[in-house]
């Protein structure tokens, strides 16, 4: 736990004129789950970007079990273990769950010389994850579009986890989900960090955070307001941070007297 | 101060813990409550190919019904419709492989004449053996496959703009060579420039020619009665036509099913960019499947050009329709990502056996036409219904 698995050392990002990163420093632990909030246009999906490896920092280290990494593609990052749950899930809904599960790593096995993809491992592996996780499918042939979003982003989850991810990032998993189903993928992501991997939440719902994170960063217009731990901060100084910090909360102090 | 920050996260979190149980309870009692068990059998019914059961059941149902003592069903009969849905088949299994992946060809129709041209001026006007003219085409025909293929990638525009394209260039060009070189466009003597050749049987022979012969002499098939073929059947073996028939549909069905790339096929139609983004190679898969529908067509020609010892210049006219056709009725759809290669299979059935059969059946073969509509109308009612209970969509 001393050891981060992943540190990001003042990372800064340019898109031209514009500084979207400016010196974001930030370290997570195995089998933690920080969150990371912050407002639209905080910067957010630029420095998870960087980590998974989509974004070249312009300026910044990336430290990955303490040795210095320099990924040029998404896939550096995913060979190294950082897998990345984008909000539109990376999904097919008219392929069944096994197949989705597996894709881009199928399992073959050779039968006189020539190999085929292995369905029944295939189904009895994705069988067994997606219990491991909580959900209970009827087969592993029924289609993707069969699930409700939050299974399916625990299908997401459950991939990246299955095929060795250290580090998991996901980026706003709840933001489009119900009550139930939000809840359902809060409880993943407390399996997922039980069993020793670093994941890294992105989200900008106060209440969703306070539910499974370890600690909080907030970030505000390219910089980070600071990192809390778990019961250091309140419900309402994280929503005020995330607000725009102090201004928001000078204008409710002095609104506070005539509301 | 502190006392009361250190609890609110605790009372804050506490409402969510009952809520965080609530799924797992839900998800154990959720097969009895919450999905409605399915029957087998309808289960099983459950399959894109479903539209193309039901076509062929109709189609062999009404041409029995109405011609059935036209010989349609007699061995020559058979063979009949037989090579006509071979040669459907043939097309529609690249063209199946490739709207799976995701994309068109239209060009298959012009890449059939243009195949078919070139091992005539080849092999007759230019006189290199038969064999040569015929993998040398075979490897002109996939690198135009791979370069439209790699034009609709490099490009990103549909390839339905960029085999339109390829649809006028090659059927031109094919015209051109023919005329330059021979002023004619119907290039023939082909039989005698195959004579001898080991290539050529491969896709113009006839096999199982010994037991169609044994069948005759035992007077379980036709025989022809007069004339210098007396005593010999009358269907006398399968043509290679079919042959290539089956091992295309048996290679492209193991491919689509049973492979890893397989799966890539599927994935690369379904969702490009996901698929890219858990690194399956896209652009190969696509490239390779648009070569593929070219190896289809040059089959088809080849086998063409050898069984009728012609090519023109206007073979495979239209011929990219009927391939699509056969494929949507078979299930697939035409967005990608979704199909099967036995449905567009039973679709190449159906078409040639409603072209065939109307006209043992005696009905005015301009009904075809109406007819094929009909059921490709129906086809795909019944392929949307099927696909929207896979996706629970309704």
């Amino acid at each position: 736990m001393s050891e981060p698995i992943i540190e990001m050392k003042k990372i800064e990002k340019h898109f031209g004129s514009v500084i979207a990163l400016s010196g974001v420093s930030l370290k997570v632990m195995a089998g933690e789950c920080l969150c990371l909030l912050g407002d639209n246009g905080a910067g957010k999906s630029t420095f998870i970007k960087t980590m998974a490896g989509v974004h070249k920092p312009s300026v910044g280290e990336i430290y990955f079990e303490g040795k210095e990494m320099d990924f040029d593609c998404p896939r550096d990052a995913i060979n190294a273990g950082i897998a990345t749950v984008y909000q539109d899930l990376a999904m097919i809904p008219l392929m069944s769950v096994a197949r989705n599960f597996f894709m881009g790593n199928e399992p073959t096995k050779k039968i006189a010389g020539i190999s085929f993809f292995d369905h029944k491992l295939a189904n009895e592996v994705t069988m067994r994850e997606m219990k491991s996780m909580g959900i209970h499918l009827r087969s592993a042939d029924q289609a993707i579009g069969t699930l409700s979003g939050g299974e399916r982003q625990t299908v997401a989850i459950a991939r990246a986890v299955h095929f060795g991810a250290k580090v998991l990032i996901l980026d706003e998993p709840t933001s489009a989900l119900g009550v139930r189903q939000t809840a359902n993928v809060l409880a993943t992501i407390d399996k997922v960090r039980k069993r020793g991997i670093a994941v890294v939440f992105i989200t900008h719902n106060v209440r969703h955070a306070l539910a499974v994170g370890d600690r909080f960063t907030v970030l505000n217009r390219g910089h980070t307001l600071g990192t809390a731990k778990r019961g250091e901060i309140t419900s309402e100084e994280l929503q005020n941070l995330m607000a725009g910090g102090a201004t928001l909360a000078t204008i409710e102090g002095s609104l506070a007297g005539t509301i | 101060m502190n006392e009361i920050t250190s609890t609110q996260p605790m009372s804050n979190a506490k409402p969510e813990k009952p809520v965080k149980e609530t799924p797992k309870e839900l998800g154990k009692t959720k097969p009895d409550e919450r999905v409605k068990n399915r029957s087998s059998f309808r289960q099983a019914l459950i399959r894109p190919e479903l539209g193309g059961i039901c076509g062929t059941i109709l189609v062999f149902l009404f041409f029995l019904l109405t011609a059935s003592d036209s010989g349609m069903f007699s061995a020559a009969g058979v063979m009949n419709w037989s090579v006509v849905s071979s040669q459907f088949i043939i097309i529609a299994v690249g063209a199946c492989l490739l709207m799976i992946a995701g994309e068109f060809d239209l060009s298959v129709g012009s890449m059939i004449g243009f195949s078919g041209m070139s091992i005539a001026l080849l092999s007759v006007v230019f006189g290199l053996p038969m064999w040569v003219a015929i993998i040398a085409t075979f490897i002109l025909c996939m690198a135009i496959g791979a370069l439209s293929g790699w034009l609709v990638i490099k490009t990103g525009l549909p390839s339905f703009i960029v085999t339109l394209a390829f649809l006028f260039i090659l059927r031109g060009l094919t015209i051109f060579a023919a005329i330059s070189t021979t002023n004619k466009t119907i290039v023939g003597g082909i039989k005698d420039a195959a004579e001898g050749d080991w290539l050529a049987p491969v896709f113009g022979g006839k096999v199982f020619t010994g037991l169609f012969q044994w069948m005759g002499d035992n007077g379980w098939i036709e025989t022809f009665e007069r004339g210098f073929k007396k005593g010999q059947p009358v269907v006398e073996g399968i043509p290679m036509l079919m042959v290539w028939a089956v091992i295309l549909l048996v290679f492209a069905h193991w491919l689509l099913t049973k492979t890893k790339f397989g799966n890539w096929i599927f994935a690369s139609g379904g969702n490009a960019q996901a698929a890219t983004y858990v690194g399956v190679p896209v652009n190969r898969v696509k490239i390779l499947m648009f070569m593929f529908t070219a190896f289809c067509a040059c089959v088809f020609a080849t086998s063409q050009v050898i069984e009728f010892g012609s090519a023109g210049a206007d073979r495979g006219l239209l011929k990219e329709f009927e391939a699509i056709i056969s494929v949507v009725i078979g299930g697939a759809l035409l967005t990608g990502g979704y199909g099967s290669v036995i449905g567009a299979a039973l679709g190449a059935i159906i078409f040639g056996v409603v072209q065939q059969g109307l006209f043992f059946a005696g009905v005015e073969s301009s009904l075809f036409r109406v007819f094929l509509g009909a059921i490709l109308l129906f086809a795909v009612i019944l392929n949307t219904y099927i696909r929207r209970m896979i996706t629970g969509e309704k």
